[in-house]
């Protein structure tokens, strides 16, 4: 009994201690300057350990990881994004300045490169999602969406924006490895034509 | 009484840990297939780096790996008889397999995900101490 007792008021010691923590965090916070310092999604990038053994995932007692390239490293001549990897990637490509190549053995080979846009209407004001195939095609083989992921006729897919989300569809890749869904308007990148407005 | 403490250490243990962030470079997958059961780390596959020198389709249609993180289930054997990352990883046009330490080195116990992904994010909010406190 008396166990049971003393676990309870360390428990809730702890709590409390917990709720101190994230009142002093917050303390200092606002005693910045800054009015939004505040970040309410993730840690700013900057702020990121980068190096690897301080990732979180690799094993800092690995000795060989000195030989591995790091990601700061890999992206410093590459264009910026915010997002992902902040790395814009398509125009790193159109640039010239990554050449990843679309076949092992052949360096010559050229990607089969399909240049159609695809306009999907969106319900409400959040402007039309325009999917270019070139982007997709310089990068992907057709068999890699069609007709696994997306049935290759006009509407026959039920897209969802929570669908994606939650790692189905376009949230195979992005979110993922391409970029993330949090860049809204790389997609969502047409003309609304919204309801109550006359058509020029 | 020892006890108790015991559970409350652990209890903390347990919180700080589901703090700690992991600050991995987005799109750095981590798999966990057989590395746990063989007692060897897990792997950590930058995908990241492998974009910048091959497109999708080199991996993802030619060398039949499949999308989704886990779903491939590469065995050493594998890798050996030239499949999937033995393709490249051959000691040739990549490091060879004898270099264990490259790819397996991940923290020991690390699970199968892509590090940072957007979902991955979203799951981490329920540590978060304001969503954590609006549910207590």
């Amino acid at each position: 009994m008396k166990s049971s007792t003393n676990l309870f008021w360390m428990l809730t010691a702890l709590v409390l201690s917990g709720g101190v923590c994230h009142t002093v965090i917050a303390a200092e916070t606002s005693a910045k300057d800054e009015a939004n310092q505040f970040n309410r999604i993730m840690k700013k990038d900057a702020l990121r350990d980068k190096s690897l053994q301080g990732d979180g995932i690799h094993d800092p007692a690995n000795k060989s990881l000195n030989l591995l390239q790091t990601p700061s490293d890999a992206f410093a001549s590459l264009p910026n994004a915010k997002g992902g990897n902040g790395v814009n990637w398509v125009k790193a490509m159109e640039d010239g300045k990554i050449k990843p190549r679309p076949d092992l053995h052949d360096a010559t080979a050229q990607p089969f490169v399909m240049d159609l846009n695809i306009v999907r209407e969106v319900k409400g004001s959040m402007p039309n999602v325009v999917f270019p195939h070139k982007q997709h095609t310089e990068l992907l083989d057709c068999t890699s969406c069609h007709p696994d992921i997306f049935i290759p006729q006009k509407g026959a897919n039920k897209l969802s924006m929570s669908a994606s989300l939650m790692g189905q569809q376009c949230g195979i890749c992005h979110g993922k490895v391409a970029y993330p869904m949090s860049r809204c308007s790389f997609c969502h990148s047409g003309k609304k034509q919204l309801a109550g407005a006359k058509k020029p | 009484m020892f006890r108790s403490i015991l559970v409350v250490v652990s209890l903390s243990a347990a919180l700080m840990l589901s703090a700690m962030d992991v600050s991995a470079e987005y799109g750095d997958v981590v798999i966990n297939n057989y590395s746990d059961e063989a007692a060897v780390s897990p792997v950590v596959f930058p995908h990241w780096f492998h974009r910048i020198r091959y497109t999708c389709k080199t991996c993802h249609t030619d060398l039949n790996i499949k999308l989704s993180a886990g779903s491939n289930k590469i065995k050493m054997s594998d890798i050996i008889d030239g499949q999937y990352c033995g393709a490249c990883h051959d000691g040739e046009t990549a490091w060879g397999i004898e270099n264990c330490e490259l790819c397996h080195s991940a923290k020991q116990g690390s699970k199968t995900s892509v590090q940072r992904s957007e979902l991955h994010q979203m799951l981490k909010m329920e540590s978060h101490p304001v969503v954590a406190k609006k549910k207590r």
